[in-house]
This record gives structure tokens, sequence and C-alpha cells, in this order.
């Protein structure tokens, strides 16, 4: 994986710069020694690192203002960063760049149940936004695997997603509102508490763009009321084909559940290993999980019962309550933590058409064999959003790029098979070579026609994204002047 | 006019155009601009239909009647509503699937289920240069790259012109019901909408309509799905609200569907004279615009969305500078609508931002020039 060169000139001003942010920041909101800067060397993906010139730790959006006038004026790349728990390598800093950290800025800024939304600081992680409503019995749909620990600032640069989407959306369906700050130190507001934001939609196209067209501060976003209550239900089948087969029956008979998750043997293994959550041994298993009143739920679950039931599962298990509704989810929810616990693995995102789930699967068996390295599918069945597990090993030389090689070849299956790269975690500097399989060189200069007008001197996380070679001469601007 | 039969001849079109270019689906919409009509009904047709994977691929130009047609046959449909503007602006023509994107038009339901750019999973369009461009996909989740597709949506063909949309659809469910209310005046209907949001029961419509002559007010709750579930739902509603004048609608019945065709429409204000604005702010300021007793109002999105009746010329946005939100002026006269404006102005850096958008995607500034600032 290539970064571009550092810029010589910039490392030299490192004093000079610390110096200027330091008139404006408050002393603890800067590093700048070598030993705290690591803390900041890479995200979740953790393969790729390197220490920032400096990261500093802005606790209001005039402090996030002034870092980025000053940066601008410098002509120094800034990093934005929220808990820093991309897979994708979104906020894996170069050693010429700021990290500029929103975790300081965590506070509930205003809640309003009337309207049904809450204003944030972008720094706060997922799960206390829903923490913040949740005595009032409401909640923040998005859920990311990662909720506990990642923030509302991540969830926008990437728009993420999560197990309940198939209903509720993803991130871009839940943001009214956001209070941003360009490269130069201007702020803007977006949106708001009313539902749809004036004139282009700006905010759909921040949503998503991976901190490269200015930094959120603040975000206004739409809380919901609980379902009076939900059940999953387990069902196992013999063979990945069924089960892809049963999850497009459920959804053809007018069934929407709130999430249908699709674990396949390799996984369930795994799972069962390291959780202990009774799962049963067979090829795929699927876990639905249905919500509403008792009466809609029991009417839900006897519709997916029944099409479950033609395609001859070796394994139906309803939720009979509260507990047995957790064993259910114990399992998926310790997916990762199970798989690290025994190997190395890269977590790939494509998403593909639900149609071609079967083929895709077996097709991701073929290239397991071919390549010698074991992958476990755990995924979001309903919406296509496929997460291959490859196993590989850290310490034995070239198995890393194997697995990345690997991993590629799963991608482009995606894209040939009719969807995406990604689908929730993002491109950062994983996909970014890959991006050209999916988009042709026009499509992707649309996309960087929209950089241009936002950060004209291409200075917000420009080394993501898009392919280098696609960014060289817009970088190189900003490195000329 | 310009009415090409294809994407290349589309993009040819506007690759050789010199002076600027009216975009037109249907033009049923009351949007046009001077200069030579560029109609995209020419591109029409289904690309692709998966029921089973809740998605449809389709041609810009094809009609939406055709679209939502194909939809009911396999018991599924667009969820945002689209709204007709035919009987509002008595505009003639057929809506196109490629208009109701490129205005991001979306009814009663937006309030549960989001607007036309949260269906919008991928597009296809040709930016003012003449170049073909392709965003976003046909999977319900991605994020890879920017998201074009929203910026696409809403954008009223100013950054390029659509010639294929892909769009997420959803079961139909099997029943509706409408709880009703009479006669609440707007602090009484505006708590009823804050309260059946509030509530768990899953309202997808949430709306209230002028009484003709002399009748009540109406103020109208729906919630949809399942039989049992929709009649289950549709008392506890019904619980909360004993105190007040309320009527529960029998589920599916002509007058349920009718109410509904009526808000998402503005039924009420059609071959009334005066202007129409449409208003969008948080529910709780809805009074600030219902407030205004000299106007009859139709709402919608739990008092989100404001559709208001005014004597010819008045300026609505005046009276609503300290309300954040923003108000478009949908029906006037060529003379109002040129001095009041049809879209708020944005702040300058926002303005800026679009401004710049639009000299990149449309850099000889042809495409709709003159359309949302």
């Amino acid at each position: 994986m290539e970064m571009p060169v550092p810029d010589p000139a910039i490392l030299s001003r490192k004093a000079h710069l610390s110096r200027r942010l330091g008139a404006v920041l408050p002393a603890d909101a800067i590093i700048a020694s070598e030993a705290e800067t690591r803390a900041y060397e890479c995200d979740a993906l953790t393969a790729y690192k390197c220490p920032p010139l400096l990261a500093v730790l802005p606790r209001t959006t005039a402090e996030v203002s002034d870092i980025l006038r000053i940066c601008h004026e410098e002509g120094v790349p800034v990093v934005p960063r929220g808990s820093g728990t991309s897979l994708a390598g979104g906020a894996l800093p170069t050693a010429d760049c700021v990290i500029l950290g929103v975790a300081r800025m965590n506070e509930v800024l205003e809640t309003d149940y009337e309207n049904r939304i809450i204003r944030v600081q972008s720094g706060r992680t997922n799960l206390s936004v829903s923490g913040a409503v949740e005595e009032d019995e409401f909640f923040y749909a998005p859920d990311p695997s990662s909720q506990l620990a990642c923030a509302i600032a991540g969830n926008i640069a990437m728009n993420s997603g999560g197990a309940h989407c198939l209903k509720y959306g993803v991130t871009t369906n839940n943001l009214l509102g956001v209070t941003m700050v360009m490269m130069d130190g201007t702020i803007v507001e977006i949106g708001g508490a009313h539902l749809d934001a004036a004139g282009l939609d700006l905010m759909g196209v921040i949503c998503g763009s991976e901190g490269q067209l200015g930094v959120v501060t603040e975000a206004t976003l739409r809380i919901l009321r609980k379902p009076e209550g939900a059940r999953p239900v387990l069902i196992g089948f013999d063979s990945n084909e069924v089960a892809g087969a049963c999850v497009s029956d459920i959804i053809k008979a007018g069934v929407l559940p709130v999430a249908i998750e699709f674990m396949d043997r390799p996984c369930i293994r795994a799972c069962e290993a390291f959780a202990k959550a009774g799962y049963p041994d067979c090829e795929a298993l699927l876990i639905i999980e249905v919500e509403g009143s008792e009466a809609e739920i029991a009417h839900q679950l006897t519709l997916i019962k029944g099409i479950a039931q033609s395609h001859s599962p070796v394994e139906l298990r309803e939720a009979g309550d509260a507990e047995e509704a957790a064993r259910i989810w114990l399992g998926r929810k310790s997916a990762f933590g199970a798989m690290g616990q025994i190997n190395d693995y890269m977590c790939l995102d494509g998403t593909i058409p639900v149609s071609s789930l079967p083929f895709v699967l077996r097709r991701i068996g073929e290239l397991s064999k071919e390549f010698g390295l074991d992958v476990a599918n755990v995924f979001h069945a309903g919406d296509g959003n496929m997460h291959p597990l490859i196993l590989f090993d850290a310490n034995k030389p070239g198995d890393l790029e194997l697995c990345e090689e690997f991993g590629a070849e799963v991608l482009k299956l995606c894209v040939d098979a009719g969807g995406c790269l990604t689908g929730e975690h993002g491109v950062g500097v994983e996909k970014r070579d890959l991006m050209l399989y999916q988009y042709s060189a026009v499509d992707l200069e649309a996309q960087l026609k929209v950089k241009d007008v936002f950060d004209p001197k291409w200075l917000l996380n420009p080394a993501k994204v898009f392919p280098l070679s696609e960014t060289q001469s817009r970088r190189q601007v900003l490195a000329a002047e | 006019m310009l009415r090409p039969e294809n994407e290349d001849d589309l993009a040819e079109a506007i690759a050789s155009a010199s002076a600027p270019l009216c975009i037109q689906g249907g033009g049923t919409r009351g949007l046009a601009v001077p200069g030579e009509i560029l109609s995209t009904t020419g591109l029409s047709g289904v690309e692709l239909y998966e029921p089973g994977a809740l998605t449809l691929v389709v041609k810009a130009g094809t009609p939406l009647a055709e679209v939502e047609n194909l939809l009911a046959s396999e018991g599924q449909r667009l969820a945002f509503e689209p709204m007709d503007h035919r009987g509002l602006l008595g505009t003639k023509g057929e809506p196109t699937i490629g208009g109701v994107i490129a205005g991001n038009i979306s009814g009663p339901r937006r309030i549960q289920v989001g607007a036309a750019r949260d269906h919008l999973l991928g597009v296809r369009f040709v930016d003012g240069t003449g170049q073909v461009l392709k965003n976003g996909g046909r999977v319900m989740k991605n994020v890879t790259g920017y998201d074009l597709v929203k910026l696409m949506c809403g954008a009223h063909g100013t950054l390029g012109v659509l010639s294929e949309v892909s769009l997420k659809v959803l079961p139909k469910p099997e029943c509706s019901g409408t709880m009703v209310l009479y006669g609440l005046g707007w602090t009484a209907a505006l708590k009823v909408f804050c309260d059946v949001l509030k509530s768990p029961y899953d309202v997808t419509g949430v709306a209230r309509l002028p009484g003709r002559d002399g009748d009540y007010d109406r103020t109208f709750v729906r919630v949809e799905g399942f039989e049992d579930s929709v009649k289950y739902r549709l008392n506890k509603l019904y619980e909360m609200f004993s105190d007040f004048p309320v009527e529960k609608l029998t589920m599916n019945s002509e007058t349920n569907v009718r109410i509904w065709q009526s808000v998402q429409d503005v039924d009420p204000f059609h071959d009334k004279p005066g202007d129409v604005w449409r208003t969008s702010v948080k529910p709780t300021d809805m009074i600030r615009v219902t407030g205004m007793w000299d106007y009859k109002h139709v709402v919608d999105w739990g008092g989100g969305l404001i559709w208001s009746l005014v004597s010819e010329g008045v300026d609505l946005r005046e009276k609503l500078t300290d309300v954040p939100g923003h108000a478009t002026l949908v029906r006037a006269s060529d003379e109002t609508r040129t001095q009041l404006g049809v879209f708020q102005p944005q702040p300058a850096p926002l303005a800026a931002i679009s401004h710049g958008l639009r000299q990149k995607f449309d850099p000889k500034g042809i495409l709709n020039l003159g359309l949302m600032g």
C-alpha cells in the first residue's frame, strides 16, 4: 500500500505550526511528542501505521475552525479522526499531516422529543447517543458493530450502517443537520431539525465523503421511539444456497424484518467455540429479528417460519424470552471477536444484489481453495452487505499480501455481480486502488470535482478514497504552493 | 424541442448545445425555465425489476404511472408517495420517474420511510458538457466513493440530466387504517401530531386538512401493516385520544385511500385562487406558519410540512425570517415568481458551494439556468 511521500518543507515547520496552533488552543489540546503522536498512528486497520506530525484535540467548533484556518494557510494536510475505529484506514495519517481528533467534543447539545431529534457534538459515541435518550424509550437507529466506541463524526464520514438498517436505513437516512467547518475555517450550517434541507442536497454528499469535504462538529440526528418489543428467530440450513433462497422468499412475501443476519459454517463454529451460544452445527444460519406489538411479532414470525419450513431447515428456534433472545444474538455479536481469537483476519465489506448471494458464496469458496486461505462469512443478508473474513497469519511472510490479493478478488466479484466494493466501512486506503474497477475514470473525475469545490487545495484527508494516480495532479498543486 | 431516445443521443444533444436548455420530464411540476425544451420522455422503459431484492432500475423518462402499475403487480410500491402536481398547478402531461427524483418529491409517508432521496440507489446522468456519468448502483448499502446519488436527487436537473435511476421499492402492506379527529385547533392538533409520533405505534401518516364550507377541520393519523396489527395500533391510538371527537376509519376503505391522496396532492387548494407556498419547518414551529389566520393551510409530515394558500403576491418567506427551515413558492404568477423567487435563497457560504458545484458540472451554464438560485 502506497502513501504520498511526506513533504519535507512541512516536516521542517513542525515547531512553527505547533506554535501557531498553540496560540489558539489550550496547551492540552496539542500533541506533539513522538511518544504521544504514536497513539494516532493507525485506526482499526492496523496493518498500516504512520505517526502524524501533530495531533490536535479541540473542544469547540470555534477551535476546529481556528485549526483548519491555520493549516489551510500553512498548506498542511489534515486527517480528521473520530474514535479511530475505521476498518478501511480512513483515519490513517501521513507523516506530514495534522490529525484532528474530535473525541473531546462529546456533549449532547439538545434533546427534543416533540420534534424527535437529538443534537450532539460529533465526537460523541454512537451508543451513547442512544444512551442519552434510552430512559425515555427512544433510540438512534444506525448501529454499527463498533457502536460502543465509534463516533458520530466517523459514522457521518463513512455513512455507517449496522445490523438494523434493513428497516431503519443507514446514517444518511437518519441525519437531519450538520455544523461543518470547511478547510479554510468557514463554519457552515446545513439542514436542521426540519426534515429536508433547502437547496442542493449537500448533506447527502457530505455524508460518506470520508472526511474529505469538511469536518462535521455537530449533528442533528433523528431519534425514534423504541418498538413495543422485538424477537429474533434462528434458522439453520444445510446449504448456503437454501439459506439465500429463504431470505429472498421472505422479502418477496412482504415481510420486512429489522434484521436478517447470515453466518456460514466456519463462522458458526468459531462463534460457538468462543461464545457458546448454543448454535447448531450446520452449513448456514440465519438470525431474523422482527419487532412491533406482541401480535405483530407473532404474526411476522408465523409467516417467516412458514417460509423457512418450506426450505427444510435443520433447526428453527424462536426466542421464548429475553434471555433466549440474547443468546441467539450473542454468537453473532461476538463474531468478529471470535474470529480474532483464532486468527488474524481481514474483514471485507462488499455489497451484492440479494439474488446473487448463492453464486457469490460459492465463488468465494472456490477462491478460498485457490488462495489456500480460509474464509468465514457473516453478513447482513437482507441488504446484501457481505462481510467475508479472510483468515491469515500476520507472522507468516507473504500471508498479508496473499490475503489482500484474495480480498481484492472477492471485491471485484461483488462488483461483477452487480454490487459494490463497500457497503458500510468506506474506501479509505484499503479499497482505494480498486475504485477504477467499479467506476470509470470519468465517473471518478466527477467525484474529484466535488472535492475541488469544497476543498480546492486538497488538504483534507487527501490520500484516501481515490487511487493516488488519479489525484496526484491535484495534490501536487498544494505541494507547489 | 429536443427529445433524444437513448442516452447517447441525450449526451450528444447536451454536448452540442450552446444555449440554455429547459430540462423536462412530463412538464407537470411548473418549473419550466426559458430555453429550448430538452425532454427525457424518449428515454423510457424498465431495465431491471427484482421483487425479491426490492430493486427497480428504470429509465428516467418512464411514466410514473407505468412504474407504479408494475410495482403493484408484485404487491410492491414506491414507499415515499410522490405527489402528482397536476391538480394543484393545473398542468397537463404525464409525470415521469425522473421528474420525481429530480425534484425529490415525497408525500405523507416521508415521516416514516424517508424521502425520495432515501430510496434512490443509483443514477446515470449526463452532465452539462455531455459526459455520461454514473454513481451508486442497485444495492441498498453502498458507500463506495462520494454519494452523488443524493446530490442529483432534488437538483432539478441543474447538475445533469438523469437518464436512468435505480430505486429501492418496498412491499405494500396488506392493510391500512386511519384515525380521524375533528375540529381541533392548531395547538391541539400539534399536540396530537407530536404525541402519535412519539408513540411506538409506527404511524405512517400524520396530516390535517381544512374543512370544506364550514365543516370541521380534520386531523388524520395513519397506520399500515398486517391487518391484526393495524387494528391493534389503531385501537391504541384511539385510546390515547378518547376525550376528542374521534373516529376510526374502516380499513382499506375508499375514504381511507382518498384522504391520503388528498393530502399527498394538496387537493383542498386545487382550483382555488391564490398563491401556494410549501414550507418545511420543525414540527413545533408549525404554529408560526398556521398562526397566520388569513390563510388556509394543509399540514403534512406531522407538522413538518405546511402548504399555505395565500393572497396573490404575498411574500410568506418574509414573514418567517426568524423560523429555521425554508419556503418554496410552488404556485404563483410568473411575475410573482420572478419577484420573490421560487426557492429560498441560501446563506452565502452554502450558495457559494452550490454555485461552485454547478460550475463544475455545467460549465456552459445551460442546464435549467435560473432554477434553484
